[in-house]
């Protein structure tokens, strides 16, 4: 056993962990050649969201809670809308089903784009970050630029800005976007196919470590369609529930290292995100994305989650198509939206935002006014994963490393993750002591 | 001649990222910014050098515990010209409702152990604490604004306020106004433009996010809402929404809740 350094006492601190949304630090004892101690701290002062929607009017909901996530607004403002339409017993027309579905599509798109090529792909190639990366791969860098900016436009069509966006509505949109700009962006997303092809043999050629994990994966599954709007909660062990009975399944706890709530599955960490959607949905992607994945040689499901960049692209892909054949024959609605009528009661929504499961529920009193709320979001459900999972790899990747490898090798662990931190928590602050 | 070119550094205070978000949503436009300006520190994008000397720091987020006060100081220090950037950073952003009761209880509420969370009682602006040399409004901000700015200051001249309302905004776009054919709250009136007039673009009410204009008839509006039919709870919050501690918002508010008791 090497343990040339077990002896030492040292801390590192690098301010502010790059390239993630939010803050966060990991402390780190290594004694006699093995991990003793590991916390992921996720510091993102909490700003108390679940508190101070209560007494507001529902309509006033989706702009709230889009502000949880600069990164995710749709994902936000999708699982309270869900959530409210299914408690006022209103059913959206399919109209509003598909248009929804092809915004959501918007937001992946973005999100994806901007993880795998400005987020991600610097760790795999070596470089600090994207600037410094675009020198040396200045296609690539402006590939997922013109992804990222196309996915914004999808967002734009629906919600005039991709930030924030102010389309949606319970019973609707607040107004059907044009034929002639659907048409424009129909033209793009066709011609953004071959990219996306393109994209996938690209991060299946990325250099992966070697690094093979058992973990649960937990999505939504829907009967009909992969799974973004709305589905039913699932996991590789057998987990098949309505998402009313989350809290029978997933308890949520405190650590005192973090703001951020933990979750776990029957007492288990889990993973949610493209990597365990994939894992559990693939079938239920079209021909086209299944057979150009399957060119690549790797499959799937997979135990490695630095193929969480690849499941990302295969999710890239699938979007671009799915967006293109719910925008095939589009049609002006007569109307873009029903109203709709509050009704007392326990409102629960679930889609899943690009980084996995985002879950809600509230209390609504019969003006429609929130009572009450709860939000659980795709980090906080990951946090306790990415702590076994940064323990697990570091071992794997040999614990004899500097400091500096080991920082950056966890750093790149927990990228997979593509953490919102802000939903929860950017502060990888390193401590180490050996 | 000195052809080092200038420093642009980018901090996050609390807040959602969004604003950092609408700049590298910026695309093309941001790389040919990052041609003219040294892009040092700008945690979401790569960069990392919170500790250097910038000739224009760029803030986001609203100051919310004790160690963003110190931080807000050393950048403060350590900046040439500051700009704060979005709702958070300009009133303290929708977080901001806190600052109205006692956020201990709300703590207690959400966490079993609230020992654990570290809280300053309000979220603040960062004018609050600091001198601030611009300030762009907006939640998110229209990152075009924030381009123009930069922009302005590296030809060497002051950035210009937005001047007009929303409302000057969305006649010159020739929407139709939600206030006066639809009866809708909107917040026109009493917005400062410089977002689009989004909302009334979709047909419905501006619900304030890039805070007060210049100019604010709150009497006048909140009258009119009342005669739309709204309480005065719901014509409070709609001052209360996403700029509540904006002071021109915030009196507004508690005026619109007396006038109901």
């Amino acid at each position: 056993m090497k343990q040339t350094n077990s002896h030492r006492d040292l801390r590192i601190n690098v301010p502010v962990l790059a390239r993630v949304e939010g803050e966060g630090a990991l402390e780190l004892d290594i004694s006699q050649g093995e991990i003793k101690n590991l916390k992921l701290r996720i510091f993102e002062p909490p700003r108390l969201f679940e508190k101070f929607v209560e007494g507001y009017h529902h309509t006033d909901l989706l702009d709230m809670v889009a502000r949880i996530c600069g990164i995710c607004p749709v994902a936000y403002q999708m699982s309270a809308v869900q959530a409210l339409e299914k408690l006022f017993g209103h059913t959206p027309t399919p109209w509003v089903s598909d248009m929804r579905r092809v915004m959501y599509c918007g937001e992946w798109l973005q999100s994806h784009s901007l993880h795998i090529h400005l987020l991600a792909a610097p760790d795999f190639l070596g470089f600090d970050n994207a600037i410094a990366m675009a020198k040396d791969f200045p296609q690539e860098v402006r590939r997922g630029l013109s992804l990222q900016g196309l996915g914004n436009d999808l967002m734009v069509l629906f919600g005039a800005r991709s930030v924030h966006p102010v389309g949606i509505c319970v019973g609707g949109f607040y107004h059907a976007p044009e034929a002639e700009k659907v048409a424009a962006i129909r033209a793009r997303l066709q011609a953004a196919l071959p990219q996306a092809e393109a994209l996938v043999h690209w991060c299946a050629g990325l250099k992966f470590p070697q690094d093979e994990q058992s973990f649960i994966s937990v999505a939504l599954r829907h009967p009909d369609e992969y799974a973004i709007y709305a589905g039913d909660l699932v996991s590789d062990q057998g987990l098949n529930v309505p998402i009313e009975d989350y809290a029978q399944h997933f308890q949520e706890f405190q650590s005192p290292h973090s703001t951020a709530l933990h979750a776990a599955l029957n007492g288990q960490p889990y993973l949610v995100g493209p990597l365990a959607r994939l894992n559990l949905n693939l079938e239920q992607l079209p021909d086209t994305v299944r057979s150009n994945l399957e060119a690549t040689g790797i499959t799937f499901p997979s135990k490695m989650m630095f193929h969480s960049i690849l499941a990302r692209a295969v999710e890239l892909h699938f979007i671009l198509l799915e967006a293109l054949r719910l925008l095939k024959d589009y049609e002006v609605p007569e109307q873009s939206r029903q109203i709709v009528e509050p009704v007392a009661g326990t409102a629960t929504g679930a889609s899943e935002a690009p980084r996995g499961l985002l879950w809600h529920q509230y209390q609504v009193d019969a003006e429609g006014r929130i009572q009450s709320a709860t939000i659980i979001p795709p980090t906080s459900q990951n946090q306790a994963r990415m702590e076994q999972d940064i323990a697990l790899s570091l071992q794997n990747y040999g614990l004899e490393h500097t400091d500096e490898q080991l920082r950056l090798h966890a750093e790149q662990v927990i990228r997979n993750y593509d953490p919102c931190i802000s939903c929860a928590t950017h502060f990888l602050q390193l401590k180490i002591r050996r | 001649m000195n052809t080092q070119k200038p420093c642009l550094a980018v901090h996050k205070f609390s807040s959602c990222d969004g604003c950092q978000l609408a700049l590298l949503n910026l695309g093309e436009p941001l790389l040919d910014l990052a041609e003219l300006i040294d892009i040092i520190h700008f945690a979401e994008a790569g960069p990392m050098a919170p500790d250097r000397y910038a000739d224009i720091a760029l803030v986001e987020g609203s100051v919310a515990t004790e160690e963003d006060l110190q931080r807000i100081q050393s950048i403060r220090a350590n900046t040439g010209f500051l700009i704060s950037i979005g709702a958070c950073a300009t009133s303290g952003g929708v977080q901001a409702l806190r600052n109205m009761t006692d956020s201990n209880h709300w703590i207690k509420a959400i966490y079993a152990k609230p020992e654990y969370i570290s809280l300053l009682q309000d979220s603040t602006p960062i004018a609050q604490h600091v001198h601030v040399d611009f300030e762009i409004w907006g939640c998110p901000v229209n990152s075009e604004q924030v381009v123009t700015a930069v922009r302005d200051l590296l030809s060497g001249v002051k950035p210009a306020k937005e001047p007009a309302a929303l409302c000057l905004e969305c006649k010159r776009a020739g929407y139709s106004c939600v206030l006066v054919s639809k009866n809708e709250p909107c917040m026109g009136p009493v917005t400062l433009g410089g977002c689009g007039a989004l909302c009334p673009s979709l047909g419905r009410a501006c619900y304030s996010c890039y805070g007060p204009a210049e100019l604010v008839n709150d009497a006048a509006l909140s009258q009119r809402f009342t005669q739309a039919g709204l309480s005065s709870t719901a014509i409070k919050q709609r001052f209360h929404l996403m700029n509540s501690q904006a002071p021109a918002f915030e009196q507004a508010g508690q005026k619109a809740q007396s006038m109901g008791k």
